[in-house]
């Protein structure tokens, strides 16, 4: 229950007033009840299944699984790719969410539009996308292979595919707290004397922090989960172009569950260990900047 | 601080402003000289804001010049115009505390210009003083009323020691009591620290009260410029007069130096203009007599159709009897009780002064107001 209504109901208070204020008892019980059930049916007992299965055959398998230099490899992929693609984003998700949020331009509505493409279409297609444009046979294969640059089956292939797929999170946050926050206080800073670094810096920039931070949360944690895309452009090289979600396919696949599971429950770490650190720096903000 | 600071001359050349097929503002000149406090004011829309945007660089002219002091900045970007900007919803940084807000234009100097932090908390501490806003310094605005948000953001553009004083729609967004007494509170300050100020306002009270200097927008030019008193009681176009003020406005005739409205004549005010011109003429509900006789042909008579008491004078709404538009009249309370007249009752209308304009004016080419 919110703070705001937290206020407990002593007995000899008229519970006339009650009704108006809250739904009955037994609505509320069931609504909690079922927010509950659905986060325990869906998001907890994954989670549990995910480190039961891990554990299986004991703690011993479970490192040996994770320690097997193949896994080693997938983490360090994916790691380089979201921390390649998180920074990439927060970048160009900060300039796009400013373009639109702050001026006016022939074609705005079309590129909000657009920027929504990679959530509307099929990560697999856009894996495909970037396999007709640098593939073999593709818009820039020829002239690739010419100067022998590979993209393609090789991680910078990968961190754009990424990308592609995550680039919505962070301008889709940015772009209704810019336009909330209007023109005024950034030309009041100017006035004053500001530079244009010390505006953004001291003035947009905690405004819009919070949207910022989620929206790299969210990056970061579609970007460490991301399958469909990667999958297309990766090639499936063992030891090479496996990402850890690739890896847990590969391995499930070869009938391999325990080990599966094992890297699968990395994985969940990585991403739980994303949702706590988010936490901790929201309360500590909260707890320095908000009044 | 800035009461050693002798404001800036603010001159403005032949401004001209356009955004997209709307023109803000057409060949606009206008001198506002040291130490005034001036207001400009017009309806929405009538250019106002954007010179005001202008002379603080927010907005850059399509032609003309902006000069401070003689010499010309146009080009100069606003944070080194030294000007001090007050916007209508005052924009105070609503995650720092009042103290920040208002230290925030020490604190981005650059670091060789930037005082010690114990110099920073002085002036700060000095300017809530000023602003009255002691004790407040570490709220946020949004723990603050609308009148204290205002006074945090003059607190905040006095900060960097400007040489001028911009605000826009200073008090629209308070409520009536609020507005009175920061008005004059707002007009004490600038007596005493003698900051060349320009003001933006739609309420014709507000500048007549506040300002020295009166600057009249409307349609992206200047009308007139000058004292109160000057451009309320000689106004130099019909909308001007019309913009101070209620008027009532009669269409008549001008034959041989009278003029002819309806049943009426009245001498016409000097200059006089020739002999069957039409022209319309305006008298404010004060510059009315009421009697109860008449009809020697200086009078317009009517029927009162309303009476309302408003405090010290009663309005008299009048229907004429000769057909043209109905007339509002002022009167003191004894002159109305003296006069005896009720709704209903037929009554005669003197109109003790007119302001006369020709019937086809369009408004003064004003290309050269000048104060």
């Amino acid at each position: 229950m919110p703070v705001c209504c937290g206020r407990r109901w002593r007995m000899h208070e008229a519970p006339r007033l009650l009704p108006v204020r809250t739904d009955p008892p037994v609505v509320r019980g069931i609504l909690i009840g079922a927010a509950w059930g659905i986060v325990a049916l869906f998001l907890v007992a994954p989670l549990l299944v995910v480190f039961t299965e891990a554990l299986r055959e004991g703690w011993q398998r479970y490192f040996a699984a994770i320690r097997e230099p193949e896994a080693l490899q997938a983490l360090r992929l994916t790691l380089l790719i979201t921390g390649v693609v998180v920074p990439l984003n927060a970048a160009f998700g900060l300039a796009a969410a400013w373009a639109i949020g702050r001026f006016q331009f022939r074609g705005k509505g079309l590129v909000t539009a657009l920027i929504d493409l990679p959530f509307t279409v099929s990560p697999v297609i856009g894996g495909i996308v970037f396999v007709l444009l640098f593939g073999r046979a593709g818009w820039f294969g020829p002239w690739l292979q010419e100067h022998g640059i590979r993209i393609l089956f090789a991680p910078p292939g990968m961190i754009l595919a990424t990308a592609f797929v995550t680039f919505p999170f962070v301008v889709r946050e940015l772009i209704p707290l810019l336009e909330a926050q209007g023109r005024e206080e950034e030309e009041a800073a100017v006035v004053l004397g500001a530079s244009g670094w010390q505006v953004f810096r001291r003035v947009t920039l905690p405004a819009i922090r919070w949207g910022l931070l989620y929206g790299l949360v969210m990056c970061t944690a579609r970007a460490m989960g991301e399958f469909g895309a990667v999958s297309v452009v990766s090639g499936h090289i063992r030891g090479q172009t496996n990402t850890l979600t690739l890896y847990v396919e590969l391995l499930y696949n070869s009938y391999r569950t325990a080990p599966a599971f094992a890297v699968a429950s990395l994985l969940t770490l990585l991403s739980l260990l994303t949702l706590v650190g988010t936490h901790v720096l929201e309360i500590r903000g909260l707890r320095r900047f908000e009044p | 601080m800035s009461r050693e600071v002798i404001g800036m001359e603010i001159e403005v050349r032949h401004v001209m402003k356009r955004f997209g097929s709307f023109t803000a503002l057409q060949d606009v000149s206008l001198r506002i000289p040291s130490g005034a406090l001036v207001a400009l004011l017009g309806p929405s829309g009538s250019g106002k804001t954007t010179l005001l945007r202008i002379i603080a660089g927010l907005e850059v002219p399509d032609a003309g010049q902006v000069l401070f002091d003689g010499e010309d900045v146009t080009g100069r970007h606003p944070r080194d115009r030294r000007v001090g900007f007050v916007f209508q919803h005052y924009a105070l940084f609503r995650h720092m505390t009042v103290f920040e807000n208002i230290a925030f234009g020490l604190r981005v100097r650059p670091r060789s210009l930037r005082p010690s932090e114990a110099e920073i908390r002085r002036r700060v501490e000095e300017l809530l003083h000023l602003v009255r806003l002691e004790g407040l310094a570490d709220r946020y605005p949004h723990e603050l009323s609308g009148g204290q948000r205002q006074r945090v953001a003059l607190a905040r553009a006095l900060a960097v020691e400007p040489r001028v004083l911009l605000l826009d729609e200073p008090f629209a967004s308070l409520d009536a009591q609020v507005r009175m007494e920061l008005r004059r509170w707002l007009r004490r300050l600038h007596d005493r620290i003698g900051l060349t100020s320009v003001f933006v306002t739609h309420d014709q009270e507000e500048a007549l009260e506040l300002a020295d200097r009166v600057a009249i927008f409307h349609g992206g030019r200047i009308e007139q410029v000058g004292t109160p008193e000057e451009v309320y009681e000689h106004p130099a176009t019909p909308f001007v007069c019309g913009f101070l003020g209620q008027v009532n406005l009669f269409h008549g005739r001008v034959r041989g130096g009278r003029v002819r409205i309806g049943t009426a004549e009245v001498d016409a005010p000097a200059p006089t203009p020739s002999d069957g011109a039409r022209v319309v003429a305006y008298a404010r509900p004060h510059e009315i007599d009421v009697t109860l006789e008449g009809g020697d042909g200086t009078h317009l008579a009517g029927l009162v159709r309303r009476v309302l008491p408003l405090g010290p004078l009663v309005r008299l709404e009048v229907d004429r009897l000769d057909g043209g538009e109905p007339v509002a009249v002022e009167l003191g309370r004894d002159a109305y009780e003296t006069l005896d007249v009720r709704e209903g009752g037929r009554v005669f209308l003197r109109l003790r002064r007119l302001r006369i304009f020709a019937d086809d004016r369009k408004g003064l080419d004003n290309s050269a107001a000048v104060l």
